[in-house]
């Protein structure tokens, strides 16, 4: 064990960066974040109830937001009918955000929390916080 | 038949948290138990194998050369190949980590015209290696876009160059798709090689089996069946918190990614993945090639009872005239 202070000094490296994780967070609670669904055009909703349902656009908002890019952009469809048979315009200024109207509140919630930065922004105009 | 065992031992793995899940109670048992399990083990299983080694006596150095080694000041030493000093030693252990200079060495070996041998320039396994553990790393460490609240900025960075690409609205992760590539190039390297799919072991194909599997759900969980990675980092958040909640909306394939990661981390410090330690423990890179110019003495060395030929003289001095021997004293 004549290299026995290098080994271990090189263990105890590897086991402290490999718990980066655990370390660092802790003794802090872990908060998940609160997207806020209280803006004015919800609360009038009678049915509060988004184009799909919640567990479909919790997990591929994305998708449908690239499907309406390519249907409005390419195709020049503009109505996309839902799963239960409701119309709506494809638009994410004058659909989504109608109801979504805060983007800090809502958008910006989870995409900080999972450092997910899209680039919807490049083009298109951030809602004015109310 | 190891890649057939193996194949249906990673099958049956992914069986078991398939079925499982849809237990009630027992999702918390494979996000929460089988997760806490892995790390341990790993963990564990890393130090107890480094520190075994670690009791293995070098007492010498052992020049594997590759290079001139350090002599007369007019003949060149190769420094980094051959080092005689410990800056040459870390230059030379750098390579060998971060480049992977030995496989670098790789030959193949064929008989040309009957029984004219020749070594050909191989580099295609290096290569594979190379971008497969790149590869590798770059994607554990975007992942700790799931183990830190803020994500640090050394992880978004990586994120966004590794993600300059598109697909669709989403950034394409080269990592992960250069991971895929190289792994299923270890593996078809594997098979199609008639002499290495002859020394290949079940332990050979587990491995590959199981990351081409954590692997493929990952790209299918990220562009293709997504499930809701909000719900995904309250889990891993809770986790790293020791406050481990299961949050509802954690898809199928997630449960399997995260099952056969937990697997994998078990698994590594058995098996000959456990080289992530070893590599640092070579004898053959990590000492410097100094023996002419110091005298290492083993340190194990005990006293033994010796005895001198001019002991021996004394003692049998009076025979060996008699025998007509010759002395080296007269009496």
């Amino acid at each position: 064990m004549r290299d026995s202070r290098y080994i271990i000094t090189g263990l105890i490296v590897f086991v402290v960066l490999l718990t980066f994780p655990l370390w660092s967070n802790a003794g802090k609670a872990a908060s998940p974040p609160q997207p806020n669904l209280d803006t004015p055009a919800i609360q009038n909703l009678e049915q509060k109830q988004c184009v799909e349902a919640t567990e479909y656009m919790r997990a591929d908002h994305m998708q449908l937001l690239e499907d309406w890019r390519n249907q409005v952009v390419r195709e020049g469809k503009r109505i996309y009918v839902a799963a239960n048979g409701k119309e709506y315009e494809m638009s994410l200024e004058n659909s989504c955000f109608e109801c979504h109207s805060s983007k800090t509140q809502f958008c910006d919630q989870c995409h900080n929390y999972l450092d997910v930065e899209p680039d919807c922004w490049t083009c298109h105009l951030e809602p004015k916080e109310p | 038949m190891g890649m057939a065992f193996s194949f249906i031992l990673v099958v049956i793995l992914i069986l078991i948290v398939a079925l499982g899940v849809l237990v009630p109670g027992l999702q918390y048992f494979f996000a929460v138990v089988v997760p806490y399990a892995a790390l341990l083990t790993f963990l564990a299983g890393m130090v107890m194998r480094v520190l075994k080694w670690a009791r293995a006596p070098v007492p010498f150095r052992i020049p594997t050369t590759t290079g001139q080694q350090r002599s007369l000041p007019w003949i060149k030493a190769s420094a980094l190949d051959n080092p005689s000093t410990t800056a040459g030693v870390i230059g030379r252990m750098a390579l060998e980590i971060l480049l992977f200079r030995s496989l670098f060495r790789n030959t193949r070996l064929e008989l040309h015209q009957g029984s004219r041998l020749a070594y050909h320039w191989e580099k295609w396994l290096w290569l594979g290696a190379l971008l497969f553990h790149w590869s590798m790393l770059l994607v554990v460490l975007r992942h700790l876009r799931f183990f830190t609240e803020p994500v640090p900025g050394f992880v978004t960075l990586l994120a966004d160059l590794d993600g300059f690409f598109r697909f669709g609205l989403q950034g394409l992760y080269i990592s992960g798709v250069t991971f895929l590539v190289a792994v299923t190039y270890l593996f078809l390297r594997r098979v199609l090689i008639p002499q290495l799919r002859y020394i290949s072991l079940p332990a050979d194909y587990i491995p590959l089996f199981l990351l081409l599997g954590i692997g493929s759900t990952g790209i299918l969980m990220r562009y293709f069946y997504r499930v809701d990675v909000t719900a995904v980092k309250e889990l891993t958040m809770g986790l790293v918190t020791l406050q481990p909640v299961v949050p509802d909306g954690l898809g199928m394939l997630f449960f399997i990614h995260l099952f056969l990661v937990s697997v994998l981390a078990a698994y590594f410090p058995f098996s000959k993945l456990v080289h992530m330690g070893g590599i640092f423990l070579s004898p053959t890179r990590n000492l410097p090639n100094d023996s002419r110019a110091r005298r290492h003495i083993n340190p194990w060395n005990y006293p033994v009872p010796v005895h001198t030929y001019e002991e021996y003289e004394e003692e049998f001095r009076d025979k060996m005239k008699l025998a007509g021997l010759p002395v080296e004293k007269e009496g």
